[in-house]
């Protein structure tokens, strides 16, 4: 679901400072009257009320969860553990595991993603006939469900009937069939490159947006210099559109470290818990009952999350304000 | 510079725009003649890219083994009425905070986006617990108020993209001519927002759609389960059958593809009306 959310993060951050200024100054000719703050608060409960009952109370509540006994299989004891929780989780080796295969997820996923969109952002600029056609259909992926994804190639990576071993025996670069979702090293690249073949639209779009804020100028004034297409790339393009890309890439770590669809239909974390990323071993701990530990180990994901993103902004802010 | 382009450049240009479009579309392909197979041809080797004889039977057998007609109609209603509430009420908030400036504006917007960022699984317990409570479990309009209340931030932050880029000069002509300002909004702001209006619907009927697990959890009678907690069901026994599988990815995938087909522009203006602005 959080799917084509993560954009949303992203947009008041690149507008940031710049609302227009015309709605700014008639606003504030209005700015005592009591009309006013009603239609405010008429406009904005609804959306309020909704959000605080249905998500923020869930997750407050879930947060609290993460400091008590609460196992669904025997909910007569819901005493309050500390953080024994978090004891277990950390006291646990496959925690280590599975976290190291959440940070593999995340970069080998975001890479190829990441160059891949790019190049087709490029190379969409150009107008061509059919290039709206052509756009819609390269779209398509992002409105089906990461969980529906998981299911085709699942099929696709079988290792029996799968057309992938059959695609690579007719093209002579394998001679037996691969059982892809059987062995942990295959299996965590097949997920991968379902969840590759998912996400290079939203770069696409991303970069495709940010490509068109480049004024034409800019490049003319780059083609009198001389400076040729590597060189206008590097040196022009990616510093131009340098904030949006850094959002884009943050929100997709994000978003892919806390998307367990894909490989939830794919793999269910199998074989012998190999694929699991922190999102789906959460999945099975919620599905065995201890919401305790699920919510404990939410709270890490988000602890990490968070860091994390205070490092990125840190070192994005740093690099602008040396260049500038 | 951009309208210069060598024949070379232009050759790699197109083989990677091609190679891209069939690496996008290959395996909807896939599982589309997978749906068309006999289910004997499916487990059959060499595998066929094309099928032999087009067979209905596993269309037949999804609707025949299970309720599939009722998950769909299940899936449709909810979906539809959630989107359709959670754009209206969105809209209302994206108008507010695109068009005035009050205290509690950023953190509202905070509140907004920090939804986005925190897993899911969180709330699952505590949401189930309140359902419980409030007698809304196995309740499709249950659902529909969870859905709404997760397509709010998301439409909301859209919506206000688009709320500013249209000029407030109007809704005041509209206002100074007798309008409320809620009249305003819809009689001459709305109709200026259509493209954002049915890019945030599309996007909240896709979500509500496609959305598993807060499904799994809430639904547990057979009549009332939606498409894809039906689909998480099929998978979760022992064996899958590949065959009633694809028919029913197929028939999950096409009311999207034809939704997102139909106004894919407008998403892309929708996705990029910010970006663009930065």
């Amino acid at each position: 679901m959080s799917g084509q959310t993560t954009t949303a993060t992203g947009r008041p951050s690149t507008r940031a400072g710049a609302p227009s200024a015309a709605p700014h100054k008639s606003t504030r000719r209005r700015a005592f009257s009591t009309r006013r703050g009603l239609v405010i608060l008429a406009f904005m409960l609804p959306a309020i009320i909704f959000v605080a009952v249905f998500t923020y109370y869930p997750m407050l509540a879930g947060s609290q969860m993460a400091f008590r006994n609460w196992n669904l299989n025997n909910l007569s004891n819901t005493d309050w553990v500390g953080l024994g929780n978090f004891q277990k989780i950390f006291a646990d080796p496959n925690f280590y595991v599975i976290l190291g295969n959440s940070v593999l997820w995340v970069v080998a996923s975001i890479i190829p993603q990441f160059i891949i969109g790019f190049a087709l952002a490029l190379w969409l600029r150009r107008k061509f006939v059919f290039r709206g056609v052509y756009q819609a259909l390269i779209f398509f992926p992002w409105a089906i469900s990461g969980f529906l994804i998981g299911i085709l190639f699942r099929w696709m990576f079988n290792g029996e009937f799968g057309v992938i071993n059959d695609l690579l025996m007719k093209a002579g670069l394998i001679d037996t069939a691969i059982p892809w979702l059987a062995e942990p090293g295959t299996a965590m690249t097949a997920v991968i490159i379902a969840n590759t073949w998912y996400g290079v639209t939203f770069f696409a779009i991303m970069i495709l947006a940010a490509l068109q804020s480049v004024p034409d100028e800019v490049y003319e004034a780059a083609a009198l210099d001389g400076s040729g297409k590597v060189r206008t790339l590097f040196s022009i393009t990616i510093p131009y559109i340098s904030t949006t890309l850094a959002l884009t890439v943050l929100l997709r770590v994000i978003w892919i470290f806390n998307f367990p669809d894909i490989i939830w239909a794919m793999t269910g974390g199998g074989p012998a818990n190999q694929t699991h990323i922190i999102t789906t071993w959460m999945i099975s701990i919620t599905q065995r009952g201890d919401y305790g530990q699920a919510s404990a180990l939410g709270l890490i994901v988000m602890v990490i999350l968070l860091v994390f993103s205070a490092f990125y902004l840190m070192a994005i802010r740093e690099k602008k304000g040396a260049r500038s | 510079m951009i309208n210069r382009e060598l024949p070379a450049a232009k050759t790699v240009r197109i083989a990677f725009l091609g190679l891209w479009l069939i690496i996008s579309l290959f395996p909807l392909y896939w599982i589309l003649i997978t749906s068309f197979k006999t289910p004997g041809a499916i487990f059959s080797y060499p595998l066929t890219y094309w099928p032999e004889e087009f067979s209905l039977e596993n269309y037949v057998s999804l609707f025949e083994k299970s309720n599939f007609a009722t998950y769909v109609v299940n899936s449709l209603l909810v979906s539809t009425v959630a989107a359709t509430v959670a754009t209206l009420i969105a809209m209302l908030s994206a108008y507010v905070l695109a068009r005035f400036e009050f205290r509690s504006k950023a953190a509202v917007l905070m509140a907004f986006l920090v939804t986005q960022m925190i897993p899911a699984f969180i709330a699952l317990g505590p949401l189930y617990l309140m359902m419980v409570q409030l007698k809304l479990v196995d309740n499709r309009f249950g659902l529909m108020l969870i859905y709404v209340a997760v397509c709010i931030p998301f439409s909301t932050i859209m919506l206000r993209g688009f709320f500013a880029n249209i000029p407030d000069a109007l809704e005041e002509a509209a206002m100074i001519d007798g309008c409320s300002r809620f009249g305003a909004l819809f009689r001459v702001i709305v109709p200026v927002m259509k493209p954002g209006i049915i890019a945030a619907f599309i996007f909240n009927f896709v979500n509500c759609w496609n959305e598993l697990f807060l499904s799994v959890t809430l639904m547990n009678k057979d009549e009332n389960k939606t498409i894809p907690t039906a689909l998480n069901g099929f998978i979760s026994s022992f064996t899958i059958d590949w065959g009633s599988m694809s028919a029913a990815a197929v028939l999950t995938i096409v009311p999207t593809m034809v939704l997102f087909a139909f106004a894919s522009r407008y998403i892309v203006q929708g996705l990029t009306a910010g970006a663009v602005k930065g």
